[in-house]
């Protein structure tokens, strides 16, 4: 079985190389799509918190279509190809970091953006200053979230045609060829967890001192 | 420096201020107080526009603040919340300096004006600069609040129950601390309390509210002594009892059944009134009231001795130290103690002499503290 891997990884390393790097790009791609769509909305929803939680809870029903459906969907528009794979993960990223957006800045407690209004910040530099800041944390996490999640829903972009680890995975699967399927899968897996691990240590970095220490208490 | 001029809110239809006028002076330390929901905060908070009034004018410094820019009229008025505020992601430097960076104060001129606040409060800038608020206690914490009001030196500070969540101890240093910084800086304070100890504590004048409308504003001392009616007096009602000896005035301690002889009395029948009253002296007025010294009885006798006197205005009569019938107690009582005297005579401002304040006085009237009933009402 080991040998066997072992062969197939060496016979197959430049394709896998090339996979690993769609699968990054296709997933950074999205993740970054999907923050500059999700964190803008989720601050100019925070500001009509009426419509916002409904927002939200319409936006979490579409998280529940199926990929397949997405791509039935999409196909028509799109075509065969990354772009299509694209824009279903970009939709997809979009929610967790949305939700984060707008609950870490909900969560900002009223006597600071009193303290900052009642010392003559205007909207604007409340928000740059005071509720952005103080939120940052939580909305890195739903980035978080929301690439760990991406990268593995990536692999199924091969089926529009988008490439990645999918290819290898589907391959491997056509074949009956444990080997390449485990040589898809785990470096889709590393790839997940290394991730997360780097992003978490963003989350950590753009926390200030006196809010980790507020936060443990 | 703040006037109200028939101001009324509501909110929806709700009526939570009803025609209020204030005048609030330049330099005064003024207090809010009232039970909760009586309309403090929102007062306060139209003074910068946090919240609009709905009928009526409000001027600072003479200026309708409903013509100014809010953003412009708060960077001009220090504003410290009981949750205190501090910045949680910005160090006690960067807080401080919020206001001059908003009004784009050279980084020098910043970082001076932090240390020198910084010091004016006994916090070394060494040291707390590069703090968080985090880690600060939290009357530390308060007091870079208030620092952090006063950052542009703004001749009006809005307090909303600043010390409301410290500890008692903690709590009455910054009052100290607050009471000294207005009077050395000469500052206008707006403050909002729960606290009648704390108000009688650090007002000038304390307004005393009620659904929305000012029961009466007046001065501690005028307050206390002289409460406009029944709510005043229910609201006040334990101060009372606690700190009588600080605040009562001397024509409500003084006994003010005192004998006195005019100049032109008789010298016998003075002398004969004196051993029926059982006094020691003379208290001598002219024919108007008006205090003239006193003559003590061995003075009486020594000069009877000598020749004959018809009337006891042939008698120089002895100066003594009076006090006014306005003045606080406790200046009474300080004055008896230090120069020793036997008693104070008590003078109204023409200085018709009025009473007299006796060391039995100031022993009835620390009973009544501390007994909790006045001591001329028993
Ligand atoms: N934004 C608002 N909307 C509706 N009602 C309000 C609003 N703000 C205050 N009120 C009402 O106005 C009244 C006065 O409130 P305010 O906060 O001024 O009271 P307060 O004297 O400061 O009370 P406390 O001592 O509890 O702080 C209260 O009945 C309150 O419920
Ligand atoms: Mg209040």
């Amino acid at each position: 079985m080991m040998n066997d891997f072992l062969a197939t990884l060496h016979s197959n390393w430049d394709r896998l190389v090339g996979a690993f790097g769609a699968h990054v790009q296709i997933a950074l791609t999205a993740v970054a799509f999907g923050a500059m769509i999700a964190v803008p909305l989720g601050i100019a929803l925070t500001r009509y918190p009426k419509i916002g939680q409904k927002v939200i809870a319409v936006l979490s029903i579409l998280q529940t279509i199926p990929s397949m459906v997405m791509f039935g969907i999409l196909l028509p528009f799109t075509g065969i190809g990354r772009p299509t794979a694209i824009i279903a993960l970009t939709l997809y990223s979009i929610l967790p970091i949305l939700r984060n957006t707008y609950t870490g800045i909900s969560d900002v407690s009223d006597s600071y953006i009193d303290a900052g209004k009642g010392m003559g910040m205007n909207g604007r530099q409340i928000l740059f200053r005071v509720e952005l800041p103080i939120a940052l944390p939580v909305i890195v996490t739903g980035i978080r979230i929301s690439s760990v999640y991406i990268i593995s829903w990536a692999t199924v972009a091969t089926i529009v045609g988008g490439g990645g680890l999918g290819d290898i995975i589907f391959i491997g699967v056509a074949r009956h060829n444990h080997a390449m399927i485990l040589m898809g899968a785990i470096p889709a897996s590393l790839l997940a967890i290394t991730t997360s691990f780097i992003v978490g240590r963003i989350a950590k970095a753009v926390t200030p001192r006196g809010l980790r220490r507020e936060r443990a208490r | 420096m703040v006037v109200f001029d028939n101001i009324s809110k509501s909110f929806g239809n709700n009526v939570v201020i009803q025609n209020l006028n204030l005048n609030i002076k330049r330099g005064q330390f003024a207090v809010l107080i009232g039970p909760s929901g009586c309309g403090k905060t929102t007062s306060l908070r139209m003074i910068n526009r946090l919240i609009e009034p709905t009928e009526g004018t409000i001027l600072v410094d003479e200026q309708d603040v409903s013509k100014v820019n809010p953003v412009d009229l708060r960077r001009r008025i220090g504003y410290v919340i009981q949750q205190i505020g501090l910045f949680p992601n910005m160090t006690i430097e960067q807080n401080i300096e919020v206001v001059p960076k908003l009004l784009g104060w050279p980084k020098e001129k910043r970082r001076e004006r932090v240390r020198e606040l910084l010091e004016m409060v006994g916090m070394n800038p060494l040291q707390y600069c590069n703090r968080y608020p985090s880690e600060l206690s939290g009357g530390q914490q308060q007091r870079v609040g208030v620092l952090r009001a006063l950052a542009v030196s703004p001749p009006l500070l809005l307090m909303d129950e600043p010390f409301g969540a410290l500890d008692p101890i903690t709590r009455e240093t910054l009052q100290d601390e607050i009471k000294k910084l207005q009077t050395d800086l000469g500052i206008t304070i707006v403050f909002v309390t729960h606290d009648i100890d704390e108000a009688v504590k650090l007002a000038d004048i304390i307004i005393l509210m009620k659904d929305g409308k000012v029961i009466q504003a007046a001065p501690p001392e005028e307050l206390l002594s002289n409460p406009a009616g029944d709510f005043v007096r229910e609201f006040i009602g334990k101060k009372r009892l606690r700190a009588n000896y600080d605040v009562d005035l001397v024509r409500e301690i003084m006994n003010a059944k005192v004998f006195t002889v005019t100049k032109s009395k008789g010298f016998a029948e003075s002398i004969s009134l004196m051993r029926q009253r059982n006094v020691d002296s003379l208290i001598v007025t002219d024919d108007d009231g008006k205090f003239e010294g006193v003559i003590p009885v061995e003075k009486l006798r020594e000069i009877a001795g000598k020749k004959v006197i018809n009337t006891i205005g042939e008698i120089q009569p002895e100066k003594i130290t009076t006090i006014n019938l306005n003045a606080q107690a406790r200046e009474a009582f300080d004055t008896i103690l230090q120069e020793k005297l036997p008693y104070l005579i008590v003078v109204d401002s023409k200085n018709k002499v009025r009473g007299l304040v006796t060391k039995t006085s100031l022993v009835k009237a620390l009973a009544g503290a501390v007994w909790g009933d006045n001591a001329d009402d028993e």
